[in-house]
């Protein structure tokens, strides 16, 4: 009970912002499920609605811009091993 | 036109590059200039094995038959790396920290180091590997073919077969000089993984050159290419949501559960670092590799006669059009895809075979200790990695030549991956929860293996092969319900959808609820800790509680296991962190804990852990200990809980301190105004008595004056000894040294004595009493009790300023108990002065008016206490109303012991 200390409520601006972009990277898989799902909904019955290369640039599309996402995020996510330290017991 | 001569001249030479790659690195990485090799950027590459000659050959057909269905198969390990966060990162900080060898013995470590788990994992993994080798040997052969054809060479049966043996020999070379030469503590392999990523660039950039010719040089533009897409025949979307979503999931789930993958992403992984690069530069490859496959598709469909078969575009389409050079890049790189992989792949599971099947086996029938010597251990893993690499790659030179080589092969891609995920429910369930047990985890690999088999694996071999046609109709043994592609009667879906959903679904549903029914051993418990916190910076209590062994047994025992330089090596840095001179430490449970985790880098967690604990004597940690563990963290606990008691009994009696310092300030305030009181109630009758006695020394004046100054001296005199008296009695009942007279009288007699004593012979005061109410029997100290009404009757007299002075003096009942009110006709007493009337000096009317002290309420007060009853003034009456409650007259026998 008195053992485990609660984390502070307040952080300081970079270690704030820290958290949130490992927030983000965290949600990224699930954004690109989502918009990965959306091709479910298109529909192939007619010939009038054939699929082609605009499906294409669909698929390719999303997958540029989870690439970019993730490149921009793990850029800021600081290297440090301490940096779960401070997941614990931050400033 | 190339010759065929000159193909093969390429292709060994290519190999021979590929050797001397391996074979520098090697030499740099034991120079200690590994910095480059493990750089980032060498990490992505060599993931890139997951793109193997099925991706790179096959997604080109993949897409010419399904559209883009084929991208599945590259979005799962995207989504699987761009979520690193979650499940990659905790994967490698488990493969660094517990020195996981491969995924058999991740699984294995995270449930108790059991051997079983890791044989299980092994068979599941060498089963549903072998297929795929044989698909990569397939791919190459296939290739040779196309150049050889295109000489005008057609191959028989047995053409094909000396290729395939040719390659499975030179690629068990190539693995068994690089893959297994060495045992080294953390099983990486420079060589190998320098050599992986030079295949990996070669492979992209000749199938990036292929896309750019056929979009630039055929099509010309992307923008004709795209034109050209759909004017196409070619189908790109298919309409069956069940196999797009499956797919992405099996592909993502195969990424982390293929052993060769688990190789290259935990076991090889250098630097945590390297993920961050990683987790976009790898989706990025694999975008890369995937840009032109469906153009590849679109324009072989177009140019090549009906027919031709599509797996094979990536090259034919360079050859149709007569580019030679530009066929030869992309046979290197579908060699190079082969090959990397099926190297990778085997010593991933040469690794496993070794560490969880033949060691084991073998220890098990080493009873003779004293046979022992230096490396022997070591001796029989690499031996039996070596005869693995190469047992495994006659498996899938096998099932190559079982399976005819035909377009059966191709199918078989998929239903490998569906076999190695049967791993991901333990794994996940692992790392994530700490309530898996061994026994959920064995039955949901088992499960999910036997559900595989009959729903995937053994109907791949084709109809009538191993499964029977009637089987696949009616199921076996007229069980309808267990047809292997519609279990329990689930009908209408894609096989492959079919085989995964079950065997994933029954897989996780056994071992979750054998977990939860199950109670796992305290090592699992310890290790299931481990591997659930793993981002958690708390010590764990160790494994070995007890240190029976010497500090020689251990290193003999080490010496076989990873030779004696390197044991001894170990021992002796111990022994200088111990701060001892000599070279052997002391046997402490951390030095075997970290023994044990150095010899598990290299045999394996249930490997190390059995063979300590055959030296040690199985004093592994037992139940006790672990209770003992949490006995002392509760000790801690409690500890701090009384700690936190104290501290607040402390607080407390700080502020009962505080408190009875504040009282203690209040009676010193409160003395100082008594004794100014006290000193001036004295000053004004000494001051009277002092100036007319002076006035009678001085003589000359009448007898009159005389006589009239001496009565003044008197007055005061008397005034003087009644506030004297006073004081002594109201000090005598303070500190309780009163003596109380028990007397027994009637409330009437007694209240006529006050009246009498009051003073009253003047007559201004009427008193009206009922005397019938008055017949009261009353044990108490009668003289003290009559002196309370005295003074509440004369302060009637005194104060009541009514014309005609009235008291009313009434005797109240209530059960048991009596009071008698005093009442009078006056102004009575204003309410903030009604708290005050009892204290000490208190008076409300003008003094001099009285003449009395202000002490009588409180002498009143003080009797009361002391007899048991009480004084209180009454508000809201018609004028000042006292009320005297009565010691209880039943207890009043009580009162002689006090």
């Amino acid at each position: 009970m008195s053992q485990k200390q609660n984390p502070p409520v307040f952080l300081q601006r970079a270690n704030y912002r820290q958290r949130r972009v490992r927030d983000g990277a965290k949600l990224l898989p699930f954004v690109g499920v989502v918009l990965l799902a959306i091709p479910l909904a298109w529909s192939s019955d007619g010939p009038d609605e054939k699929i082609g290369s605009s499906g294409l640039i669909y698929i390719f599309g999303v997958w540029v811009l989870l690439i970019v996402l993730t490149a921009i995020l793990s850029s800021f996510i600081r290297p440090d091993v301490s940096a779960d330290a401070t997941d614990s017991s931050d400033t | 036109m190339m010759s065929f001569n000159a193909l093969i001249v390429i292709a060994l030479g290519y190999v021979v590059l590929l050797f001397a790659i391996a074979f520098v690195a090697e030499r740099r990485a034991a120079a200690g200039h590994s910095n480059w090799l493990s750089s980032p950027l060498i990490y992505t590459l060599s993931l890139s094995i997951y793109c193997t000659a099925w991706t790179f050959y096959g997604a080109v057909g993949y897409a010419a038959r399904s559209g883009l269905e084929f991208v599945t198969i590259y979005l799962g390990p995207t989504l699987v790396m761009i979520g690193w966060w979650w499940v990659l990162r905790r994967l490698v900080r488990i493969g660094r920290a517990q020195r996981i060898t491969s995924i058999a013995d991740l699984i294995s470590s995270r449930f108790g180091k059991s051997t079983q788990l890791g044989m299980i994992v092994t068979i599941i993994s060498v089963i549903a590997a072998t297929p795929y080798i044989a698909l990569q040997l397939q791919s190459v052969t296939l290739s040779f073919a196309v150049f050889a054809q295109a000489e005008g060479v057609a191959w028989d049966r047995a053409g094909f077969n000396v290729t395939a043996m040719w390659v499975a020999i030179g690629l068990a070379v190539f693995t068994v000089i690089f893959g297994t030469r060495n045992l080294d503590a953390n099983e990486r392999h420079h060589g190998v993984v320098m050599a992986i990523a030079v295949e990996a660039i070669v492979k992209l950039l000749a199938l990036i050159a292929v896309g750019v010719f056929v979009v630039w040089g055929i099509a010309g533009g992307p923008g004709q290419m795209l034109t050209r897409i759909d004017q196409s025949d070619i189908v790109l979307w298919n309409e069956d949501s069940g196999r797009w979503i499956s797919l992405i999931f099996l592909s993502g789930a195969a990424f982390l559960c293929l052993p060769r993958m688990f190789q290259v992403l935990v076991v090889e992984n250098a630097d945590e670092r390297h993920l961050h690069i990683a987790s976009w530069a790898f989706p990025l490859y694999l975008f890369a590799m995937s840009l032109f496959v469906v153009p590849i598709a679109v324009v072989g469909l177009d140019l090549l006669p009906a027919g031709s078969n599509p797996d094979l575009f990536v090259l034919t389409v360079p050859l149709n059009e007569g580019r030679g050079g530009l066929a030869v890049l992309s046979f290197l790189g579908g060699f190079s895809s082969a090959t990397s992989m099926v190297i990778v792949a085997t010593i991933a599971l040469a690794t496993m075979v070794s560490n969880h099947i033949v060691v084991p086996i073998w220890l098990s029938f080493q009873t003779n200790q004293q046979a022992v010597m230096s490396g022997d251990v070591r001796h029989v893993i690499l031996l039996s990695r070596r005869l693995s690499v190469a047992g495994i790659m006659a498996l899938g030179f096998l099932y190559y030549r079982m399976s005819g080589g035909g377009t059966a092969l191709a199918a078989i891609g998929l239903i490998s991956f569906t076999g190695a995920v049967q791993i991901l429910p333990a794994m996940i369930g692992g790392i994530f929860w700490r309530g898996a047990t061994r026994v959920g985890a064995a039955a949901g690999l088992l499960t999910g293996l036997v559900i595989w088999l009959w729903t995937l694996f053994l109907p791949s071999f084709g109809v009538d092969a191993v499964i029977s046609q009637s089987v696949m109709d009616q199921g076996p043994f007229g069980l309808s319900w267990l047809q292997p592609q519609a279990l329990f009667g689930v009908t209408g879906i894609d096989p492959l959808v079919h085989g995964i959903m079950w065997s994933m679904l029954l897989n996780s549903a056994v071992f979750v609820v054998l977990s939860l029914v199950t109670f796992p051993a305290p090592l699992e418990r310890l290790q299931g800790a481990q591997f659930v916190n793993v981002f958690d910076h708390s010590s764990a209590a160790p494994a070995w509680t007890s240190a029976a062994a010497g500090a020689e047994d251990l290193l003999i025992m080490s010496q076989r296991i990873i030779g004696s330089t390197e044991a001894q090596a170990i021992f002796q840095q111990e022994a200088m962190h111990q701060g001892k001179t000599g070279t052997l430490p002391e046997v402490t449970p951390e030095f075997i804990e970290r023994l044990e985790r150095e010899l598990a880098g290299s045999v394996g967690a249930a490997t190390a852990h059995a063979m300590i604990g055959q030296l040690i004597g199985g004093s592994s940690v037992s139940v006790e200990d672990l209770i003992a563990v949490a006995d002392e963290a509760a000790q801690i606990l409690e500890y701090s809980n009384r700690l936190e008691a104290k501290s607040q009994e402390q607080e407390r009696t700080a502020r009962a301190l505080r408190a009875a310092n504040d009282k203690l300030t209040a009676l010193s305030i409160q003395k100082d105004a008594f004794l100014s009181q006290i000193s001036h109630e004295l000053r004004t009758p000494m001051t009277s008595i002092r100036s007319f006695s002076d006035i009678l020394r001085d003589g000359e004046m009448t007898e009159d004056e005389q006589e009239r100054y001496a009565g003044i001296i008197h007055d005061e005199a008397v005034r003087l000894t009644r506030l004297l008296d006073d004081l002594l009695d109201l000090s005598v009942l303070e500190n309780g040294q009163v003596v109380l007279h028990e007397q027994t009288g009637t409330l009437s007699d007694l209240l006529d004595r006050a009246i009498r004593a009051a003073g009253l012979h003047d007559g201004v005061l009427k008193i009206s009493r009922d005397r019938a109410d008055e017949d009261v029997t009353l044990t108490a100290d009668l003289d003290r009790l009559a002196q309370v009404f005295i003074n509440l009757i004369s302060n009637a007299r005194k104060y009541c300023d009514a014309k005609v002075p009235h008291l009313t003096i009434k005797v109240i009942q209530d059960g048991q108990d009596y009071a008698v009110d005093f009442i009078d006709n006056g102004s009575g007493i204003s309410p903030e002065n009604q708290e005050l009337i009892f204290e000490k000096f208190s008076r409300v009317a003008d003094g001099s008016k009285a003449g009395g002290a202000g002490l009588g309420l409180a002498i009143c007060r003080e009797i009361m206490h002391r007899l048991g009853g009480e004084v209180i003034y009454l508000p809201q009456q018609s004028g000042a109303a006292f009320r005297v409650k009565l010691p209880p007259v039943k207890a009043s026998a009580a009162l002689e012991q006090t």
